[in-house]
């Protein structure tokens, strides 16, 4: 009971600041940065000396790094991250809910391609303007959250979907209608990120960015403020924190990680269409969060990296079933398509059943058992 | 009691819920650095005067004074930032947080950072927290919970979950705390040490205290003043001793000696 974290004998903490640090052990904390410093190698490596990969050994080394299949899902995994963590701060740690996540990541997508179309203002600066962008509409549309909570809220929320979707569709000047926008690539000291290992290192870096600032500002004054909201508003209030004032602000910062997902997105694919931030986006998002762990930053990760593997795991199974004798009848390849869209939804019914608190949660009970191992009392 | 001296000042205060009176007038004034315990039987408006002191309910009709200035219409929170500090009757702890971030939540009106320099952790904002967290390492060795810090609040027992909303409350660097039932549902050795740090809040911290409590021996062994409340109404106010011994309060709550017990 004393302590939550497992720290090996002797890790002592002398002073406050080696208290309040993001990683629990120094480990983790290496681990953690070893693990980035690699993945940024693996993937510079070959931009700087194409035809590495050809080379016989090394090449094996550095194919899943060259991969195309493979880069494209790392990246969806940080721009699905940065907007499932946004919305893990207003749904985990302040405690509302919001059905409309979609359309501020859509606010995001084509904020900045219009930003960048119409103004020419530089892609790097138009990503961030249009996280604000993002941001304030995000504000408008969390006010009601100021009076209403819980499935008031969802169903408001809600109309902010519906509204915004529709508006992408009208404003002609905005969005282009349903012909939707170009989005250029980014450039940055004379580099242009159009490649897919490009573009991944540019969505890693403001992706880590992002989730160290998240897990900064949980650490800090209006972070805690956030969770006192979400766990007990009478006392929350009765201890100094303005409820409207968090309510409303929690809504603009998801809003904002939203934005800076939905154009990093946009930037990516290099058009925005308004057919891609459906009510089914958001609920996803939703999804991703449950299964990542609610109220958990690296939660958010997880969760996105499960959801954005998950689709590919299946349709692999599909094709093994499929390319067997008694799996290649119509009848089961057509029902097969099915499973992987039913796979999403079944991932989140036994998340709410087996772990309630998500992979966050998981994650830990695993690292207590190996660290506890073979005494696991 | 003149307004210098005065650090609280109930004037005429009525609550009213549709038909039912909760509060019908009540006046009393608090003294700077004074222990003043409300008590009364379960219904009385005792809670209900403590919410409308911390902010909770706006009372129907009367005005609540905190050092000299009408907080009648202030949100709680912007009560708290005044320095008016209380912990609940039901537990109110953040169950999901630390005992540490519980605490420092009560620290919330004292710290400058928002939430981008908050999210950014660094030179002003991370001093900022450091500091503080000396503060609520001092209110946290004080009251003997240091073994805990960084359990799970919603894990703890009931008379520690108790202490840690004492410890939260004092973090607010109040200048008057109010504590809803302090003590109920401890053992005598969990009241015995509850009382302490009560006395020891008010002597050495220099707080003043509103409680109300139902256990008589601690009440009118460490308050300075009592109020009774019953209906509603204020039916008696004075030094411990002089309660004790009003007729009127023992029909309405304390009870008469049995006359066969007295014979």
């Amino acid at each position: 009971m004393a302590t939550t974290s497992l720290r090996p004998c002797g890790d002592f903490r002398t002073t406050y600041q080696q208290d309040t640090v993001i990683f629990d052990t120094r480990n983790s904390r290496r681990a953690m940065i070893l693990f980035l410093v690699v993945l940024y190698a693996m993937v510079l490596i070959p931009i700087l000396s194409p035809g590495v990969e050809d080379a016989p050994v090394l090449g094996a080394l550095f194919a899943p790094f060259t991969n195309a299949q493979y880069l494209s899902l790392a990246i969806q995994a940080c721009y699905w991250g940065i907007a499932a963590l946004g919305l893990n701060i207003l749904v985990g740690f302040t405690g509302q809910i919001s059905l409309g996540h979609a359309a501020f990541f859509g606010i995001g997508a084509f904020g900045s391609a219009y930003l960048n179309n119409t103004y020419g203002i530089p892609v790097v600066l138009s990503i961030p303007l249009a996280g604000v962008l993002a941001a304030v509409v995000g504000l408008l549309f969390g006010s009601p959250a100021a009076r209403i909570k819980g499935l008031y809220l969802a169903i408001a929320t809600l109309a902010a979907q519906f509204i915004i979707e529709d508006l992408f569709i009208r404003l002609d000047w905005f969005t282009g209608g349903s012909y939707g926008s170009l989005a250029n690539s980014i450039e940055l000291f004379g580099i242009t990120f159009d490649t897919d290992p490009k573009f991944f290192l540019f969505a890693l870096t403001i992706t880590i960015v992002l989730f160290v600032a998240a897990a900064n500002l949980m650490r800090t004054r209006d972070g805690r403020a956030f969770v006192a909201v979400r766990d007990h508003y009478l006392s929350a209030e009765v201890m100094g924190i303005n409820l409207t004032k968090y309510r409303v602000l929690s809504f603009g910062i998801s809003s904002f990680y939203a934005g800076i997902g939905g154009a990093l997105y946009g930037h990516y694919l290099g058009f925005v269409s308004a057919e891609g931030f459906t009510i089914l986006l958001s609920i996803q998002f939703l999804g991703i969060i449950i299964i990542g762990g609610l109220g958990s930053v690296m939660g958010a990760m997880l969760g996105t990296i499960f959801m954005v593997l998950l689709p590919e795991v299946m349709a692999g199974g599909v094709d093994i079933i499929a390319s067997t004798e008694w799996g290649n009848t119509p009848m089961i390849t057509n029902g097969l398509a099915f499973f992987k869209e039913m796979a999403i939804g079944a991932a989140i019914i036994l998340f709410l059943i087996f772990e309630p608190d998500g992979l966050a949660h998981r994650w830990r009970l695993i690292k207590a058992y190996w660290k506890l191992y073979p005494f696991s009392y | 009691m003149s307004e210098e001296t005065a650090i609280l000042d109930v004037r005429a205060v009525s609550l009213q819920f549709g038909g039912v009176r909760a509060l019908s007038g009540v006046t009393f004034s608090v003294a700077k650095g004074e222990l003043f315990a409300i008590i009364g039987p379960n219904g009385a408006g005792k809670t209900s005067m403590m919410n409308c002191i911390s902010g909770r309910y706006t009372p129907t009709d009367g005005r609540v004074v905190f050092k000299g200035r009408d907080v009648t219409d202030l949100k709680p929170n912007q009560r708290a930032d005044l320095g008016i500090g209380r912990t609940f009757q039901n537990l109110a702890l953040f169950g999901h947080m630390s005992v540490l971030d519980n605490i420092m939540v009560g620290r919330h009106h004292l710290l400058k950072n928002g939430f981008l320099s908050g999210a950014l952790y660094w030179g002003l904002a991370q001093r900022e927290e450091l500091s503080h967290r000396r503060a609520v390492e001092d209110i946290i060795d004080f009251l003997e919970i240091t073994h805990i810090r960084k359990a799970m609040a919603g894990t703890l027992s009931y008379g520690l979950r108790k202490r840690v909303e004492l410890a939260r409350a004092i973090a607010l660097k109040p200048d008057l705390i109010l504590l809803d039932e302090p003590m109920a549902g401890m053992n005598l050795e969990e009241k015995e040490d509850m009382a302490r740090f009560i006395i020891d809040l008010n002597e050495e911290w220099g707080i003043s205290v509103i409680m109300i409590e139902h256990d008589m021996g601690v009440v009118m062994d460490i308050s300075h003043r009592v109020a009774v409340l019953d209906f509603g109404q204020k039916i008696a106010e004075g030094l411990p001793d002089e309660i004790m011994s009003n007729p009127r309060v023992k029909t309405a709550y304390l009870g008469e000696d049995d006359a066969e017990e007295v014979a």
